[in-house]
C-alpha cells in the first residue's frame, strides 16, 4: 500500500491541502481533475521533486517524505517525456542503471523484456530528436520502468498524442501495467481515459481531493457536485427528500430508497434518460412530459434538453434516433429514467 | 516576378550603408601595412609579449568567470527569489559603466587608503601596474558576458530533465555532470569566448590600473601617440586578426550547436 497522509505543499500562489490517498500495491490509480487543480504538483511532491510542507508519504511502510528524490524508488514520466536529448534511446533507457545496485543478469533480462514489450528494438541507436511522439513515450516508459520503481507516476501520458493513436496507446499502457506488476499512478483531466484504465481513482480540484475510491464508486456515486459534474452526470439537481421521494422544484421523483439526509443532490447520467414522443408504458417509474428546449450536436451523439416545469433534463441520443424520432426544438416529448439510475448525495 | 516596393529598396540600401560603415575602416586598416612590416612587427619581442599578455590575461579572466560565474548563472536560471532582478542588474553594471570609470573604481578599492588594498598589500599582492591588476580589470568587464551567455544556456535546458534524472536515482552532482553539463557546455564555451573577446578589447580601464606591463591595446595607443598611425597599424592588424579568429570560432560553434538541436 502506498499512502499519503495529510500531505501539504505550499508553493508561491498555490497550495495542496491535506492530501489523503491510499493506493493499492500493483494497482492502476488515476488522479483526475481539471487543468490547474494541482495534479502535477502532487505528482512532483510524491516524487520528491518539490518540498513537502507537512504530512507523510508512505511507501513500503516507510515515510519517504523527507528523503531526496533519488532514494524514493518513484519514477516519473512527464507529458513531454523529458528524454535526455544528448543520449541515444538505449542510453536513455539504461540511464538509471548507473545509480542502482542491480544484478547484471536481472538488469539485462528486464532491459530485453522492456525493449520487446515496448517495441523499441529498431530505435536503440536513435536520438530523441528523431522520434515520433508515440516512440518518445515508449522510450520514456522503458526508462522509468528500467529501475523497477515502487510506483510509476504518469503525467497526462495521452494528452500530447495524436487522438487517432490514443486508444491504441491506452490499451498498450494497460497491458504494460498488467505485465509489469508496478503500481501506476496516472494524472489526467480526461474522465473517459480514466474510466478505461483505472481501478482506483481520485478527483482533485483546487488543491484538494474531492473524492477518492474505486473507479466504480466515483463514476456511479459521486459525493459532491464538482465530482458529479466532472464524471459527466449532467443532470444535477438540488432536491428535498421525503421518504423515498425527491422533490426538485415541483417535480416528484421516486428514488426507490430512503435517503438519510433531508436535503441534497440527485444526479442522473444523460445517457440514462430515455426520450420518446409517446407516453411510456414501461416499468420506469419516473416518466415526465416536457418540451424540447434545445438540441446540441455532440459529434457522435446529440444532447437533447427537455424542459419539465422549471427543470431542464439533458438526455443523450444517437444521431440515428434523433432523425427517427424527428426531434425538433419546441415539440413535446416524454422522458423517463429508472430509479436505480438516480444517484443521491 | 512582382515589382519590389520602395520599402524593400530602403531596407536593402540601409543594409549596404551599414556593411560599408563597418567594413570600410577595418579593411582599410587591415590592408594598410605591407607584409614586410607585418613580419617585422611580429618579430618585435615587445609586440609579441604584449599580444601574448593580452591573450592570457583575457583567458584568465574567462577562467575566473567560468569558476565563479557558472554556479551563479545556474542559480539565476533555476530559481526565483526576491531581488533577482537587482542581482541581474548588478551583473550588467560593468557593461554600462564607462571604461575609465571602471579603472578608477578598482583603484579606489585597491589603494592603500582602503582596507581591501591594505589586506592585499599585506599578502604581497600588487594590483597597480601588475598582471594581477590587469586580470582583475578584465574579469570585471568580461564577467557579465559570461554569466549572461551561460544563464541563457541553462534556461534552455528543461528542469524536467534534471527532475527525471533525480527520480531515476542520480544525485544532484551526478545529474549536473551527466545531464546539465553535457547540455550546457556549448553555452559555457560561448560565454568564455564572449568574455575573453570583450576582455582582449579593453583599453580604458586597463590603462588606468596598469599602463605597464603593456597589453596590446595599450601598446597600439602608445605607438600611435609616439610614432603615428603607420606604426600602430601593424600591431592593430595582429590583434584584430586574433579577435576575428575568436569571432569565427564563436560563430562556428553556435551554428553547429543549433543544427544539432534542430
Amino acid at each position: 500500500m502506498i499512502k499519503t497522509e495529510n500531505l501539504k505543499v505550499s508553493l508561491p500562489g498555490f497550495d495542496l491541502h491535506d492530501i489523503n490517498l491510499s493506493i493499492e500495491e500493483g494497482g492502476f490509480f488515476v488522479l483526475m481533475g481539471p487543468t490547474g487543480a494541482g495534479k502535477t504538483v502532487l505528482l512532483e511532491a510524491m516524487a520528491g521533486l518539490i518540498p513537502v510542507k507537512s504530512g507523510r508519504i508512505i511507501i513500503d511502510g516507510k515515510d519517504v517524505a523527507g528523503l531526496p528524490s533519488e532514494k524514493r524508488g518513484v519514477s516519473i514520466v512527464y507529458q513531454d517525456y523529458a528524454l535526455f536529448p544528448h543520449l541515444t534511446v538505449m542510453e536513455n533507457i539504461k540511464y538509471g542503471l548507473h545509480f542502482q545496485k542491480l544484478d547484471r543478469k536481472e538488469a539485462d533480462q528486464r532491459l530485453n523484456a522492456l525493449i520487446y514489450k515496448l517495441d523499441l528494438a529498431n530505435l536503440e541507436k536513435r536520438f530523441p530528436a528523431n522520434l515520433s511522439g508515440g516512440e518518445l513515450q515508449r522510450v520514456a516508459l522503458a526508462r522509468a520502468l528500467m529501475v523497477n520503481p515502487r510506483i510509476l507516476l504518469l503525467d497526462e501520458p495521452l494528452s500530447a498524442l495524436d487522438p487517432r493513436f490514443r486508444e491504441e496507446i491506452r490499451s498498450g499502457l494497460k497491458k504494460l501495467h498488467q505485465s509489469s506488476k508496478v503500481t501506476f499512478f496516472m494524472v489526467t483531466h480526461d474522465f473517459a481515459e480514466a474510466l478505461s484504465l483505472a481501478d482506483q481513482a481520485a478527483v482533485m480540484s483546487d488543491g484538494r481531493i474531492e473524492q477518492t475510491g474505486s473507479m466504480e464508486d466515483i463514476f456511479q456515486r459521486p459525493c459532491s457536485k464538482f465530482v458529479a459534474d466532472f464524471v459527466g452526470m449532467k443532470n444535477l439537481f438540488l432536491a428535498r427528500f421525503t421518504g423515498s421521494k425527491a422533490t426538485i422544484d415541483n417535480l416528484e421523483i421516486e428514488l426507490g430508497r430512503t435517503p438519510v439526509n433531508a436535503h441534497g443532490y440527485i444526479a442522473i447520467r444523460p445517457e440514462d434518460i430515455v426520450l420518446s414522443k409517446e407516453s411510456f408504458t414501461s416499468s420506469m417509474r419516473n416518466s415526465f412530459r416536457g418540451t424540447v428546449s434545445g438540441v446540441f450536436d455532440g459529434g457522435f451523439y446529440y444532447e437533447v434538453h427537455v424542459r419539465v416545469g422549471e427543470t431542464t433534463f439533458k438526455s443523450l441520443i444517437t444521431k440515428r434516433s434523433l432523425f427517427e424520432l424527428k426531434i425538433q426544438e419546441g415539440m413535446d416529448a416524454y422522458i423517463a429514467f429508472k430509479s436505480t439510475a438516480i444517484h443521491n448525495f | 516576378m512582382t515589382k519590389k516596393e520602395p520599402f524593400f529598396w530602403i531596407t536593402i540600401s540601409c543594409g549596404f550603408v551599414i556593411m560599408a560603415f563597418i567594413l570600410l575602416p577595418l579593411v582599410e586598416m587591415m590592408t594598410a601595412p605591407s607584409f614586410a612590416m607585418l613580419k617585422e612587427t611580429i618579430k618585435d619581442k615587445d609586440v609579441v609579449r604584449s599580444i601574448w599578455l593580452s591573450i592570457y590575461t583575457a583567458g584568465l579572466a574567462a577562467l575566473i568567470s567560468f569558476v565563479f560565474g557558472t554556479p551563479l548563472a545556474y542559480l539565476l536560471a533555476r530559481t526565483n527569489f526576491r531581488g533577482k532582478r537587482l542581482v541581474e542588474s548588478i551583473i550588467d553594471l560593468p557593461i554600462v559603466i564607462p571604461h575609465p570609470v571602471v579603472g578608477i573604481a578598482i583603484l579606489s578599492v585597491a589603494g592603500r587608503n582602503h582596507w581591501v588594498g591594505q589586506v592585499a598589500s599585506e599578502l604581497g599582492i600588487r594590483i597597480m601596474g601588475s598582471v594581477t591588476g590587469i586580470v582583475i580589470v578584465l574579469t570585471f568587464v568580461g564577467m557579465p558576458f559570461y554569466i549572461n551567455a551561460v544563464k541563457e544556456g541553462f534556461e534552455a535546458i528543461s528542469p524536467r530533465l534534471e527532475k527525471v534524472s533525480r527520480s531515476l536515482g542520480a544525485s544532484m552532482f551526478s545529474t549536473f555532470s551527466r545531464i546539465t553539463f553535457p547540455l550546457a557546455w556549448r553555452s559555457m564555451l560561448t560565454g568564455i569566448i564572449m568574455c575573453s573577446a570583450r576582455a582582449i578589447s579593453e583599453f580604458g580601464a586597463v590603462v588606468i590600473v596598469a599602463y605597464h606591463p603593456m597589453i596590446a591595446p595599450v601598446m597600439i595607443y602608445e605607438r600611435f601617440e609616439a610614432y603615428g598611425l603607420k606604426y600602430s597599424q601593424p600591431v592593430a592588424v595582429w590583434l584584430v586578426s586574433i579577435c576575428l579568429i575568436l569571432f569565427i570560432v564563436l560563430r562556428v560553434l553556435t551554428t553547429a550547436s543549433r543544427e544539432k538541436e534542430a
